[in-house]
């Protein structure tokens, strides 16, 4: 079943290369519509009281490097492989009603991207992991570059710039994490054999002295993914770039992959390291909400404005997993399918927007509550869930990851509550710039709809649809994450304790 | 007096014998008209019963002629990846203009020689085996880089490369001088022995001998800072020419380099290890920064060939079984993913007016998918990017070094590769994507020292079988063992098991 779900979107594409042009977006977006079948599938026979590894698959791969082929669903990915699921099957079936050049290649690296995205997220073998991590980008390399937006007139990059800028600055960090992993892997086997499987080096354990620098490798390549504030250089021009339907998906699910990998390797394997620096990954993180809210107060590029709202976002998501507590991580499994699914309809509601509008300048947009009142409502409701609106599913994992925070380093919370309400500026900001705020020059263009059709609703609702569903019943994600997360944290403040329990086990 | 008929271990040495007869049928086969057009054929039959007769013999090491050659895992892989290096050049010799103007006789019978070489060298254990080989490796090289007679650059390659080659030789033999006037012995056996025996351990008459053999063998390999010929010779020579000196040539050297540095230097660890290191580290650095302003592909190859040359040497310095093992898997890979690359820049080469310029392959996604996406596949691996194999080998150099405590080593790697994408996915962005800047229109296309009426253009070179086969043939094997790395791994672990 497992298999299935990795294997099947990768399959799909493969058979679509063979398939005639105008075939081949349908096909796509059954290959995903099956991904999210299966996905749903295994949520509904999840076992949520266990918080062990469920849906097992593990055979040797490589073995005289001692690599598996390991996978796994517990609390900590079963949503985010849900989130991955349904944002992919938006964001081909948006690309399925256009018109792109060269669909096969489109479509076929959009499901290569998502079994690889689906991969990092199962994979319970640490190079398995690191793979999968480096690989994700490769097709994403290949859709922002031959697909983007040359942004030349603009004084930006072009594509292919954007895109490599992209993959240099992740693969910075991705290939220290290589080597860290292969440490890790020698030095907790201490001349035996060598296994990468996450589990075992968890119980195996490795000095802090290693541990220290190893951390370090592990989390350039996570912060560079979110991107955390001081390694976000490639973002601005990347999501400038990028095209539409893919940069919807890879903003909603690919910065969480970096997070998740904090809370499913480096907390659990690097327990004495974790403390030692947290305070250094919550400045971070601070520094991440409040360089993401002011730059997000002040661009006037729609992409921009959403991805600096994502460096805000992804900071609260790292400051509930660093408060270490398992309020805070709670909270942080749960604002990653939050922001997910928030961040996805934006980018889908810009690519209406710019189909309307001819334009991604939010000082040239406007009025288009009057004239589709429709789209209008979906973007409130989406707009409402970003500024995390008491009764949103995003209320909730923010009151948590805050609940955390406090308990933890109180002084690091109060900050941290200074990004809620800048994210209510620049949510309604965006909102207002694009729905409101009439515009002098287009006041002669009459009340002429500019609804959406049947096409874009069949997108978007579904999307929103969940972002209700989960405002009523966010228990669904916290009741089935909490005991994968309370392991996982235990871990962790076993090791701070002073009497060193970590070495007992 | 008695005298003892020395024992000739004919099936030890059948995989030479073949080759032997091969180059003389295959130098003959031009001298008899209704032969004439058979000597690549005759060539590739002759690879391939060398490679029978050396699979014959795998997992059954064995010592050769009163242990001047060795012919165990080690020597088997190393030959086996050079023999399919040099069918590829065969392949992707047909219709090269290079091998009309030597004559297809003479040309293939010194591919076979420089082969010949090559898996003599990978069996050396005696210093004069070992330089004999050496030799007849690199000579019929210096011609066949010239064998492009029309072009001004192809002399130039094979002239530089004889000069510098030649330098490096007459370096090792210096070295190897030392080493004999210090220990007595020219086995390799032997020279360990004579050190241990006569407590020159750390003595400076066998520092100078390894530190001169070491140059000499950098030179082969090119290895950073003896590299400087590399990126004039890959350019300058007839492309398959290239791309057989690129791969099997340092698969032959490194293995030498292996069995040398540990067999008869293996107590001298500590003073050659740090040694090689620095070179390797140096290796990385100046081969990734130099191919990052090039605009000849071939030049790019010959420049990320020293980055990679720095990556493999990384095997070398743990001295270990991992390390041996992982440096055939990375040796064996990197064939793969250099055959795919060079199809494509022959086709290409043939094909447009540009030469090996990277304006030849622009625009490839969409005219020539069949060779974009080989292209695409190789640069990818060569960066080292999941699914390829690429990724695996450097896995396995890591592991390796993190192993032996050259983790900083490592972080090297890992440096390198980083830098080296910025090259690599250049040439990719140049298929698939739109170029970065527009370059200024007319202007006569650069084309590497030569006029552009000098090689007429096949405009259906792209399409042309035993072009897009080898890419596509070299691509799939860097997927599928990126995918399915098992085989190829078990077959690198019986090198790395032949040494220690």
């Amino acid at each position: 079943m497992i298999n299935v779900l990795l294997w099947a979107p990768l399959a799909f594409g493969l058979v679509g290369l063979f398939l005639p042009r105008r075939a081949v977006g349908p096909w796509a977006v059954l290959g995903a519509l099956v991904t999210l079948g299966v996905a749903v599938g295994m949520t509904i026979g999840f076992n949520g009281s266990d918080s062990g590894l469920q849906y097992v698959e593990s055979t040797p791969w490589i073995s005289g490097l001692g690599v598996d082929y390991s996978l796994g669903l517990d609390g900590l990915n079963l949503f985010l492989v849900l989130l991955t699921a349904v944002l992919w099957t938006g964001g081909v079936a948006f690309a399925a009603f256009r018109d792109y050049e060269r669909p096969k290649t489109f479509f076929f690296l959009m499901l290569v991207a998502e079994t690889a995205t689906l991969g990092s997220f199962l994979a319970q073998d640490l190079l398995l992991f690191v793979l999968f991590f480096d690989f994700m980008l490769v097709p994403f390399y290949f859709l922002f570059g031959a697909w983007g937006h040359d942004r030349t007139a603009e004084g930006g990059m072009t594509a292919s710039g954007a895109t490599l800028k992209m993959i240099i600055y992740t693969l910075i960090g991705s290939l220290l994490m290589l080597v860290a992993a292969i440490a890790t892997a020698i030095i907790s086997a201490d001349g035996g054999h060598i296994t990468f499987s996450i589990q075992a080096l968890q119980e195996q354990g490795i000095g802090l002295g290693s541990q220290r620098w190893i951390f370090w490798f592990f989390a350039a390549a996570f912060l560079v993914k979110m991107p955390a504030f001081l390694l976000h250089g490639w973002m601005p021009d990347a999501y400038r770039a990028a095209p539409l339907p893919a940069l919807a998906v890879f903003s909603g699910v690919l910065a969480k992959v970096g997070a998740y990998g904090f809370l499913r390797i480096v907390l659990p394997l690097f327990p004495e390291a974790t403390v030692e620096f947290q305070e250094i990954i919550l400045v971070i993180a601070l520094a991440s909400i409040l360089y993401g809210s002011v730059m997000a107060f002040t661009q006037t590029n729609v992409r921009l404005i959403a991805g600096y709202s994502s460096v805000a976002q992804l900071g609260f998501i790292t400051a509930g997993i660093f408060a270490l507590r398992a309020d805070g991580a709670d909270g942080a499994v749960l604002q990653m399918v939050n922001h997910g699914l928030v961040v996805a309809p934006i980018f889908i509601i810009v690519a209406i927007l710019l189909e309307r509008t001819g334009t991604e300048d939010i000082r040239e947009m406007g009025g288009m509550a009057l004239r589709a009142p429709v789209l209008a409502a979906l973007f409130l409701i989406v707009a409402l869930a970003t500024l995390a609106m008491p009764g949103s599913s995003n209320f909730i994992g923010e009151f948590y990851i805050l609940n955390g925070l406090f308990q933890a380093k109180i002084v690091f919370a109060f900050i941290a509550i200074s990004g809620v309400a800048m994210s209510a500026y620049y949510a309604l900001r965006l909102y207002q710039g694009t729905m409101h705020n009439r515009l002098p020059n287009q006041q002669n263009k009459g009340l002429l709809s500019r609804e959406i059709g049947w096409r874009d609703a069949v997108v978007l609702v579904p999307l929103v649809l969940c972002i209700v569903a989960l405002a009523f019943y966010p228990q669904l994600i916290l009741k089935r994450t909490n005991p994968s997360v309370q392991q996982t944290i235990a871990k962790v403040t076993k090791g701070s304790a002073p009497n060193g329990k970590l070495a007992e086990r | 007096m008695n005298f003892n008929e020395p024992h000739i271990d004919y099936a030890g040495i059948s995989p030479l014998i073949a080759l032997t007869v091969g180059i003389c049928v295959v130098l003959l086969s031009a001298v008899f008209k209704p032969f004439r057009r058979s000597a690549p054929l005759l060539t590739l039959v002759t690879l391939g019963a060398t490679a029978g007769l050396l699979i014959w013999h795998w997992d059954d090491p064995r010592n050769l002629i009163t242990g001047a050659l060795r012919l165990d895992d080690l020597a088997i892989s190393i030959s086996l990846i050079a023999i399919l290096v040099a069918a590829f050049c065969v392949v992707l010799s047909i219709g090269e203009r290079a091998t009309e103007e030597a004559g297809s006789g003479e040309y293939h019978s010194l591919l076979l020689g420089s082969v010949l070489g090559m898996v003599l060298l990978s069996q050396a254990t005696n210093l004069v085996t070992f330089f004999v080989a050496l030799e007849t490796l690199s000579i019929p090289l210096y011609i066949l880089c010239a064998t492009n007679l029309r072009r001004e650059g192809s002399l130039e390659s094979g002239l530089k490369y004889l000069i510098v080659g030649s330098i490096g030789s007459a370096t090792l033999l210096y070295g190897m001088a030392f080493l004999y006037g210090g220990t007595g012995a020219t086995g390799f056996q032997g020279i360990a022995a004579g050190i241990a025996h006569n407590g020159l351990d750390g003595d400076p008459l066998i520092l100078i001998g390894i530190a001169m053999a070491a140059v000499g063998l950098a030179f082969k390999t090119s290895i950073a800072p003896f590299h400087q010929w590399t990126p004039d010779v890959y350019q300058g020579a007839p492309t398959p020419i290239t791309s057989f000196m690129a791969v099997a040539t340092k698969a032959a050297a490194f293995a030498v380099f292996l069995r040398f540095f540990d067999v008869a230097l293996g107590s001298q660890l500590d003073s050659w290890q740090p040694a090689l290191a620095a070179l390797a580290a140096i290796s990385i650095v100046v081969g990734n920064v130099g191919a990052l302003g090039q605009d000849s592909l071939k030049r790019i190859m010959g420049w990320s060939g020293v980055a990679q040359a720095g990556y493999m040497l990384g095997g070398v310095v743990v001295a270990s079984e991992a390390g041996t093992s992982s440096l055939v898997f990375y040796l064996a890979a990197y064939a793969f993913m250099n055959l795919a690359a060079f199809a494509v820049i022959v086709a290409r080469e043939r094909e447009t007016v540009y030469g090996d310029d990277i304006r030849a392959v622009r625009g490839l996604g969409a005219e020539r998918p069949a060779l974009a996406w080989p292209l695409t596949i190789s640069m990818l691996a060569l960066a080292g990017l999941p699914a390829t194999a690429g990724f695996i080998g450097k896995l396995y150099l890591i592991e390796a070094l993190v192993e032996g405590d050259y983790t900083w080593l490592a972080v090297f790697i890992a440096i390198g590769t980083m830098i080296s994408l910025a090259y690599y996915l250049r040439i990719v962005a140049a298929m698939w994507m739109r170029p970065e800047r527009e370059t200024v229109p007319g202007g006569t296309p650069a084309i590497a020292g030569a006029s552009p009426e000098a090689d007429p253009v096949d405009p259906e070179a792209g399409r042309r079988w035993y072009l897009v086969g080898p890419a596509v043939l070299a691509a799939t094997a860097t997927v599928f063992f990126g995918v399915i790395p098992q085989p190829l791994v078990d077959f690198a672990s019986h090198a790395g098991a032949a040494l220690f």
